[in-house]
């Protein structure tokens, strides 16, 4: 098909234009999900961003069989589910992945129940796939005003939240004793993730959105300790990965074995595989070296100004 | 019916006495990641004509393995992240390469309990005997590396190699259970039937026992209701396990206003 077989940049890739909404929207999520995944890590609440992902699809699939837009159901499906997780006691570290599972538990049996009655009463099969993976090449223009709302929001809030939530995410005793209100910061904290994690789920599918979530974040905070250059170093690589999983995918075209095409899931989620894994060597390299107290604290590392 | 009846109540037995450890080690989102990445296996077995039940062995075993080793040089929680999120790329791969697939995905995500037949009683009997066998001989240092994880570090029981095995029981029964109500719904049953046994009791063999019956009753009750309402088993098993974890807290709440004070109760865990 391609007369240019060896070419890095199929024919029509700068043409076309749900590659163009794709690679923009792409940007958007994964500068979103950087910003918002640095204290995600930190907070060691990747578990919290993971069900997210999964209950929005409870949400999608209930608009879906209400007939309203798929978008606002991911959003009001994550945030009452935000609500029962705060609700069970989220905050306390021991518990807190109780309390996801508990909610996810329950969100995923709803999910069930409203798949099945999507399916029975559309009587389509493909719905299911749809809602439960995503695709980036299937945005539609009408929905980019909610998502940039949606993006905006949440930037607002982790941004407006930056000193506090840095604080108590490093230390609650800390920020409890300035006189930071520890559980509204991560109240607060908890619904922009929930929010976070339904505009990236509706948009690049449930798996990027955990995978964009949780592996730029991991990989900066594994390469830099100054948290600002973190963030930014989580959406730089977010945005990197994203853009050229979407150029992969695009040329997978012309692979085998269907000439369908590869997902853009699969190749983004191995690129911030790769990078996660690589992000580690320098440490590791740090680490032979002689003089430095082998396992030393990492949160009293993580702690000291860069 | 009667296999049915039979694979889910190995099911939950399983389930209760594996998901004691979860719940006690903390690692409901291992619980979470496991099944739900595993199915990518079932989907790449079907692509290349082998049987289910490898697939999910193969990469339920593959996950934990990964987890177990990315965890030891960075954290836990996104360590299963991002394997999990693998997995599914590798899912959504085997997907795309074909295409009558969509049907059985549901069933996989959601479990077919009442189209079980007479065949799957034999694996997942034995798959659940190794499964309890391991949980019994592994039972004192498990216990141990999970409440007193430096006290055991100090016998010479070492975290790692107890995380490991924990992690490869988990991925055993997953590949087991996952055929029958589901890779999603595994999870729930594994998390919420322990997490209400713990609100009634302490002491850990109780706990257990407690565990597996209540995992037993949520798994008939789902089974009978599915049976007559023909909505989804695994509706059944999520909304039920929530419900009783909600009744465990309630029961715990109601005990603690009328014995003494909260404050005065040592802290369990």
């Amino acid at each position: 098909m391609s007369p240019f077989p060896g070419s890095i940049f199929a024919p029509g890739f700068f043409a076309s234009g749900p590659v163009h909404l794709a690679l923009g929207v792409g940007a958007l999520v994964a500068v979103v999900a950087g910003a918002v995944g640095v204290f995600t890590v930190m907070r060691g609440q990747s578990f919290a961003g993971e069900a997210f992902g999964d209950l929005g699809t409870t949400g999608g699939a209930g608009a879906y069989l209400v007939g309203i837009g798929p978008l606002w159901g991911f959003v009001v499906g994550n945030v009452i589910a935000a609500g029962a997780m705060e609700a069970i006691g989220i905050q306390r570290a021991r518990g807190r992945d109780l309390a996801t599972g508990i909610v996810l538990g329950a969100g995923i049996g709803l999910a069930a129940l409203f798949l099945y009655l999507d399916t029975t009463q559309h009587n389509t099969t493909g719905a299911v796939v749809t809602i439960l993976f995503g695709s980036v090449f299937a945005i539609s223009s009408s929905t980019l005003p909610l998502i940039l709302l949606l993006s905006a929001v949440v930037l607002a809030i982790t941004l407006t939240l930056y000193r506090p939530l840095l604080l108590s995410s490093v230390s609650a005793e800390m920020a409890a004793a300035r006189g930071i209100p520890v559980r509204v910061v991560g109240a607060v904290y908890l619904l922009a993730l929930a929010l976070a994690a339904a505009l990236a789920a509706i948009t690049i599918g449930t798996i990027l959105s955990t995978a964009l979530l949780v592996g730029p974040a991991a990989s900066a905070l594994r390469l830099t300790r100054r948290p600002l250059t973190a963030l930014l170093t989580a959406a730089g690589i977010g945005v990197a990965t994203m853009w050229l999983g979407i150029l992969l995918a695009y040329d997978s075209y012309e692979w085998p074995p269907t000439g369908r095409g590869w997902p853009v899931s699969f190749f983004v989620v191995t690129l911030v595989f790769l990078i996660y894994l690589l992000s580690g060597v320098p440490e590791a390299a740090r680490r032979r070296r002689p003089g430095r107290p082998r396992g030393a604290p990492r949160d009293a590392r993580a702690m000291t100004p860069g | 019916m009667v296999n049915a009846w039979t694979v889910a109540s190995i099911v939950a037995v399983v389930a209760g006495v594996v998901g004691f450890f979860t719940v006690l080690r903390g690692s409901t989102f291992v619980a979470h990641a496991i099944p739900n990445g595993s199915f990518a296996g079932a989907a790449g077995a079907s692509l290349i004509g082998l049987s289910t039940l490898v697939g999910l062995a193969v990469f339920s075993l593959g996950g934990a393995v990964t987890i177990g080793l990315l965890s030891r040089r960075g954290r836990h929680d996104v360590a299963t992240a991002l394997a999990l999120v693998m997995m599914l790329g590798l899912g959504a791969l085997f997907l795309s390469f074909s295409s009558e697939y969509a049907p059985e995905v549901y069933s996989l995500l959601f479990g077919e309990v009442l189209g079980i037949s007479t065949n799957d009683v034999g694996p997942t009997a034995i798959l659940a005997a190794v499964c309890v066998l391991a949980v019994v001989a592994l039972y004192r240092p498990l216990m141990l590396s999970s409440v007193l994880p430096e006290v055991g570090q100090a016998r010479g029981v070492s975290s790692f190699a107890m995380e490991m095995a924990f992690l490869i029981v988990l991925a055993l029964a997953t590949t087991m259970t996952v055929p029958v109500v589901g890779t999603l719904l595994i999870f729930s049953l594994m998390i919420g039937a322990p997490a209400t046994a713990r609100s009634f009791t302490d002491r850990p063999l109780v706990a257990m026992g407690l565990s597996v019956a209540i995992a037993l009753v949520i798994v008939w009750v789902a089974i009978a209701a599915s049976y007559t309402t023909n909505y989804p088993v695994g509706f059944f098993v999520g909304t039920a396990s929530a419900a009783s974890y909600t009744l465990g807290r309630a029961w715990t709440a109601l005990r603690n206003r009328r014995g003494i004070a909260p404050e005065l109760i040592p802290a369990s865990t």
